[in-house]
């Protein structure tokens, strides 16, 4: 799955956020290039050309800011920022170069993603434009949306998205939720709800970053675990095996720097 | 046998029909948005019901191997009511996405000049977004309803052949194929068409086959979401051949949303199945 993961360690939320916001940008900006150059190779010519015009769209985007409310004068039919208009077309227009097995170029909806992520990556809308984007995108806009967060300069504003999409029934938007935003950010028990949800709805628990730091030590999530399990065994239903690892985990003792219990004071 | 169903109302319909559907042969199908029984009256319920067409009906049809894809407009009977008009003003930002391959249903209801204005409106948003249009043509009045229609597309800037003229019957193909625009009928169990009339309509009109559009239109009436395959059924009985029958049931509907320059008909079910229960609930 396309992840923003690695570069932003659900421990650096715990420092100061101001200190670490020039760090963050730079973490960020190197994963959008290495997602970049990765995309890039996947793209036919056309693709590229596009995707390097909706880019530069998104960064013009940036350096104006953003538009005068769209949705505040209803009636008003406000033609869309251009990046925006490529962040919704942007399946149609990821074309995959071809191998030649392929006799026509299809599209691939992995890259779509990642120009998406790269897109907003680039745009930084502000949290008003990035809630408008999620609340009114397809499922495959929203995924973009929440996978970009670690990007992106929102702060806690991200974090009813995250919610939104953990209520969810969609197990890619779940999926795409529980991502570092997520580990960095989101409070005990809607964390370990995510946890268990991923475990109802057979989400793999690979997709959940900062898992194992988060787990260590946490006997409320285990003791949720464990009655889960039993709930399945008086079913009659097999335990998941996701569900045994993540037991696992929160018996490994807090501790090596990735204390968890600094999320339960000051997020829960 | 490969069908693709151009107009089903899924949300209406259960899993189960999805499994029965993939079961008999539909890969593919396109969920116009239409009125939901349940008159609305607000702008706001029309942006949530656009938004399952877009996530979680395409989510729902891929755990079965179909490829879903929607048409979107502000439907005849409810552009009457000018609290649902604002949708008009809104419909940009819903079609420029992905899985949005037609404007549609659009047509009359009543024959009102409200309903006028809302063709109008949507015709030329289609023009505007680079879109074909499913139109529905009236249930109540239909030849004439049929004629005001098709003066209705002739108007716009639309070209006929972008247009998709639904709920056709022995008393309007002959003027809607006149019209230049796809043919489209809907198999129900009692009203409109059914499979042996389709067979009729085939042979007294085998010129017209590569504009043909056949479709169940299954709704929460009384309808059935495998109608489609009994006119491939009965076509093959009849003694239409293979290649006929894949011609109406589905290079016909890729042609004619494949205007689109969208369908994507490669479906990847999601990853994460609950034990390889197909329903992902949330509550298994």
């Amino acid at each position: 799955m396309l992840s923003a993961a690695g570069d932003v360690p659900g421990e650096r939320a715990r420092e100061g956020r101001a200190a670490d916001a020039h760090a963050g940008e730079e973490s960020a900006r190197l994963g959008a290039a290495a997602l970049e150059a990765s995309l890039r190779q996947r793209l036919d010519a056309g693709a590229r050309a596009w995707l390097d015009g909706a880019l530069a769209d998104a960064r013009r985007a940036a350096a104006t800011g953003p538009e005068p409310a769209a949705d505040a004068a209803p009636g008003a039919r406000r033609p869309l920022p251009a990046w925006e208009l490529a962040f919704a077309a942007a399946g149609r227009h990821c074309r995959a170069a071809a191998t030649g097995a392929a006799p026509a170029p299809a599209p691939v909806p992995e890259a779509a993603d990642a120009a998406r992520v790269l897109l907003l990556h680039a745009a930084r809308p502000d949290t008003g434009t990035l809630t408008r984007l999620y609340t009114r995108g397809s499922a495959a806009e929203r995924r973009a949306v929440l996978v970009a967060l670690p990007w992106l300069p929102v702060d806690d504003d991200g974090v009813p998205l995250v919610e939104d999409a953990l209520r969810a029934n969609d197990t890619r938007l779940v999926a795409a939720a529980v991502g570092p935003y997520a580990a960095a950010r989101l409070g005990a028990h809607a964390w370990r709800q995510a946890i268990l949800k991923c475990l109802f709805t057979g989400v793999p628990v690979t997709a959940v970053a900062g898992l194992a730091e988060r787990a260590a030590g946490d006997a409320e999530l285990a003791r949720m675990l464990r009655d889960y399990a039993a709930e399945r065994a008086a079913a009659g239903r097999p335990v998941p095996d996701d569900l045994h690892h993540v037991l696992a985990l929160t018996e490994t003792h807090a501790g090596n720097g990735t204390d968890a219990a600094p999320h339960e004071e000051t997020r829960s | 046998m490969r069908i693709f169903d151009p107009h089903i109302h899924m949300t209406s319909r259960t899993t189960d029909d999805y499994a029965a559907m993939h079961a008999s042969g539909v890969r593919a199908l396109v969920e116009p948005s239409f009125w939901l029984g349940q008159p609305r009256t607000a702008p706001e319920t029309f942006y949530d019901y656009f938004d399952a067409l877009l996530g979680w009906e395409p989510f729902r049809a891929a755990q079965h191997g179909i490829a879903h894809h929607c048409t979107l407009a502000l439907n005849p009977k409810e552009a009457n009511d000018p609290r649902c008009l604002p949708v008009l003003d809104e419909l940009p930002r819903y079609l420029v996405k992905d899985s949005v391959v037609a404007v549609g249903e659009i047509g009359y209801d009543s024959m009102t000049p409200a309903e006028d204005e809302a063709l109008a409106a949507q015709l030329q948003l289609a023009a505007d977004h680079g879109l074909p249009a499913l139109v529905h043509t009236p249930h109540r009045d239909k030849a004439a309803g049929l004629a005001r229609t098709v003066d209705a597309v002739r108007e716009s800037a639309l070209d006929p052949s972008w247009v998709l003229l639904d709920h056709l019957n022995e008393t309007t193909v002959a003027a809607a194929a006149d019209s230049g625009s796809w043919l489209g009928f809907s198999i129900y169990p009692d009203t409109k068409m059914d499979e042996h009339r389709m067979v009729r309509v085939l042979r007294a009109y085998p010129w017209l086959m590569d504009r043909v559009l056949v479709n169940s239109a299954a709704d929460w009436g009384n309808s059935d979401p495998l109608k489609t395959r009994a006119v491939a059924d009965a076509m093959l009985t009849d003694g239409f051949t293979e290649d006929d029958v894949d011609r109406v049931l589905w290079r016909n509907p890729v042609a004619f949303y494949g205007l689109s320059g969208r369908l994507d008909l490669d479906v990847a079910p999601p990853e994460a199945t609950h034990e390889g229960n197909s329903l992902l609930r949330g509550g298994e």
